[in-house]
């Protein structure tokens, strides 16, 4: 039982609470470089999947997850950081400029619909980003001089400090490029919680009045994170688009942003690690399904039994366990640390009654 | 001629949306959620009765099966109020949201497996065919849809309104603890009026299954009746049937006059556009609250 006796704000804040933290943070990083050398080429592709996922994962949590604002559209910002990305290639911009700035497009495009979108909240939010994700696809279709429509836009090697990345050429290389992306998020994402903003989107998540109260500018605080997710969003999807090597109008549909959705859900609303969860179960989710069932003998592909399978594990875990992978998983690690003090009430939900949101 | 013949089929197709958004509109005003596997369970209503008429299925006459459709699908929203969203008791909005998109995954998958993934027809005594009224061509499927569609509107809004149990649903979801100091049984309120809007969505469904050919997918329809009950105001059902029209009215004419491409954004960005200038609708119930 570890004990941590904590004297100052500063120290409440560090980055890692103590030293063994610190060690197992240190040792996954570790895990993490040496994988090209343990794995082989096809589960590399896979773990660079599930990274993909994890960094839009991250972008969608920082607005779902901490600042409590539901988007059914994020796979519009994955299309426009892909589209931005793949232009801004094609023109001649290098790698290095090219990747960040379709991240800041996104993050642009992002906060000016944030505009209209935060005087929405919870249910009708939902609905625009829907029509949004909806509208995405047939805005591609029609700016097809600039995004090639249904033929679609092709992704080229890349080449970054005198390394030429392919995802098929050079997967090893693709995969640190990927893992680099997403060590820079989420310590950006985790320092951006320690920060005043960080806070305030916390704040505004658990309750707008009190929020106001404690004098945090909701609307701006939720354009910023509406800016600041998509910004994320929009660099995993030039990463989605340079691992499917082509992207057209049907790559970002709805069902990849309620998946989105969905996966940040099951891995744990309002974590860093909850991301990380979900994007391996939405990625390996379908190998196991094709595992399962060639095993059972079952040659033809059932049509939306993925997605079937995939919608009744999330909704086992809202009914069952509403904080995720990563709620059970620090259920566990505390009774462990607490053995053989921890209670059956410890984690009980303090019961809650709705109140309209039309009168607020 | 040509105005007025799509005038008429505009105002069937809307119907149709108005009947899922009534769907909606019930759960909203009644317990504060939004179920959006609403289209879902139109589809689902509609492939029952299917089921149940169809000749290659069980045979019924439509007028037994119609009423039998109707309490299955009205019994399954309830069972799905008592199993699941029951324990949701009092969680954020965004839970519920997130829970019923992935119920209509669940619903979709299931109509694909037990009544495949090929369009099929109703055989609806409904689909007789069509009539000649002054130059326009009028479907009697289309006739009937927006008779039923208007008598049930009516219906639902005299229950809502005038009702001792309407209106105990009206204040379950204004303030849930309230509520309970009055009296109200909270949760069988709500078990209610889920198996209420099952038994609309399957109304909708025969409605819908009446005017052409079915298949899993097209409860993605309700994603229109979003539009729908978004424009008429989430909250009342005349608007979410007074929204269900104008949705239902622009899409043939905005394929009519408009360009390929343009036509079947109009919805989405109508209804991006009432978000925007008017965030609650053009039936708005919402009021500021004084803290």
């Amino acid at each position: 039982m570890r004990i941590q006796f904590k004297t100052s704000y500063a120290h409440d804040i560090r980055l890692f609470a103590d030293r063994w933290t610190f060690g197992v943070y240190a040792v996954l990083l570790i895990i993490a470089f040496a994988l090209p050398f343990i794995l082989g080429v096809f589960y590399l592709g896979e773990v660079t999947n599930v990274l993909i996922w994890a960094i839009a994962g991250l972008g969608l949590m920082l607005l779902t997850g901490q600042t409590g604002q539901a988007s059914l559209g994020h796979a519009a910002f994955l299309a426009v950081g892909a589209y931005s990305g793949a232009i801004l290639m094609e023109s001649g911009v290098p790698f290095i400029l090219a990747f960040p700035a379709a991240g800041i497009i996104t993050g642009v495009v992002g906060t000016l619909i944030a505009i209209p979108a935060i005087r929405m909240h919870g249910v009708y939010l939902a609905i625009a980003t829907i029509a949004l994700s909806i509208l995405a696809d047939d805005i591609i279709v029609l700016t097809e001089h600039w995004t090639g429509g249904v033929s679609g836009k092709f992704f080229m090697p890349v080449e970054l400090f005198g390394f030429e990345i392919d995802r098929w050429g050079t997967p090893f290389k693709f995969y640190y490029l990927v893992l680099v992306v997403a060590i820079i998020c989420t310590l950006f994402y985790r320092n951006l919680l320690r920060s005043p903003l960080g806070r305030a989107m916390a704040a505004v998540r658990d309750s707008e009045v009190s929020a106001t109260a404690m004098g945090v500018h909701i609307a701006y605080t939720k354009a910023i994170a509406f800016g600041v997710s998509c910004a994320i969003t929009g660099l995993a999807g030039v990463l989605m688009g340079m691992f499917a090597g082509i992207i057209n109008n049907e790559t970002f549909s709805i069902v990849i942003s309620i998946s989105l959705l969905m996966m940040i859900v099951i891995g744990g609303l309002g974590s860093i690690h909850g991301a990380f969860f979900g994007a391996i179960v939405i990625a390996f989710l379908p190998q196991a399904i094709s595992i399962t069932t060639k095993a059972s003998g079952l040659t033809v592909a059932i049509p939306g039994l993925e997605q079937a399978i995939f919608a009744t594990i999330l909704v086992l875990f809202i009914l069952f366990e509403p904080m995720g992978i990563y709620g059970r998983w620090m259920k566990i690690r505390i009774w462990f640390e607490l053995f053989p003090f921890a209670r059956k009430d410890m984690f009980r939900r303090q019961k809650s009654y709705l109140k309209t949101e039309r009168l607020r | 001629m040509d105005v007025l013949q799509l005038l008429v089929s505009g105002l069937a197709n809307g119907c149709v949306y108005g009947l899922i958004a009534l769907g909606f509109v019930l759960i909203y005003k009644a317990t504060e959620a939004v179920n959006f596997a609403q289209g879902d369970f139109m589809m689902f209503g509609a492939f029952v009765t299917l089921g149940l008429t169809n000749a290659q299925y069980i045979g019924l006459p439509f007028w037994l099966a119609a009423p039998i459709a109707i309490g299955i699908m009205a019994l399954l929203g309830y069972l799905l109020d008592f199993f699941i969203l029951r324990h949701l008791f009092g969680q954020s909005q965004v839970a519920i949201v997130i829970l019923t998109i992935a119920l209509g995954f669940v619903i979709r998958f299931i109509a694909g497996a037990i009544w495949g993934h090929l369009p099929v027809t109703l055989e609806s005594p409904l689909a007789l065919g069509d009539i000649w009224v002054g130059g326009v061509v009028l479907g009697l499927a289309d006739v009937a849809v927006i008779v039923v569609t208007v008598m049930l509107t009516y219906f639902l809004y005299v229950f809502f309104q005038k009702t001792k149990i309407g209106l105990a649903m009206q204040a379950a979801s204004q303030n849930q603890m309230a509520a309970y100091y009055m009296g109200i049984p909270v949760r069988r309120v709500q078990g209610l009026v889920w198996g209420l809007s099952g038994a609309v969505a399957a109304v909708a469904g025969i409605l819908f299954a009446s005017k052409g050919a079915i298949d899993p997918n097209a409860g993605l329809l309700g994603i229109k009746a979003f539009a729908a009950a978004v424009i008429g105001g989430f909250g009342s059902l005349p608007g979410a049937l007074a929204g269900g029209l104008i949705v239902g009215v622009i899409e043939p004419f905005a394929s009519r006059y408009m360009a390929a491409g343009y036509s079947q954004i109009a919805p989405y960005a109508l209804l991006l556009f009432v978000l925007v200038f008017r965030p609650h609708g053009l039936f708005s119930q919402v009021r500021t609250k004084k803290v």
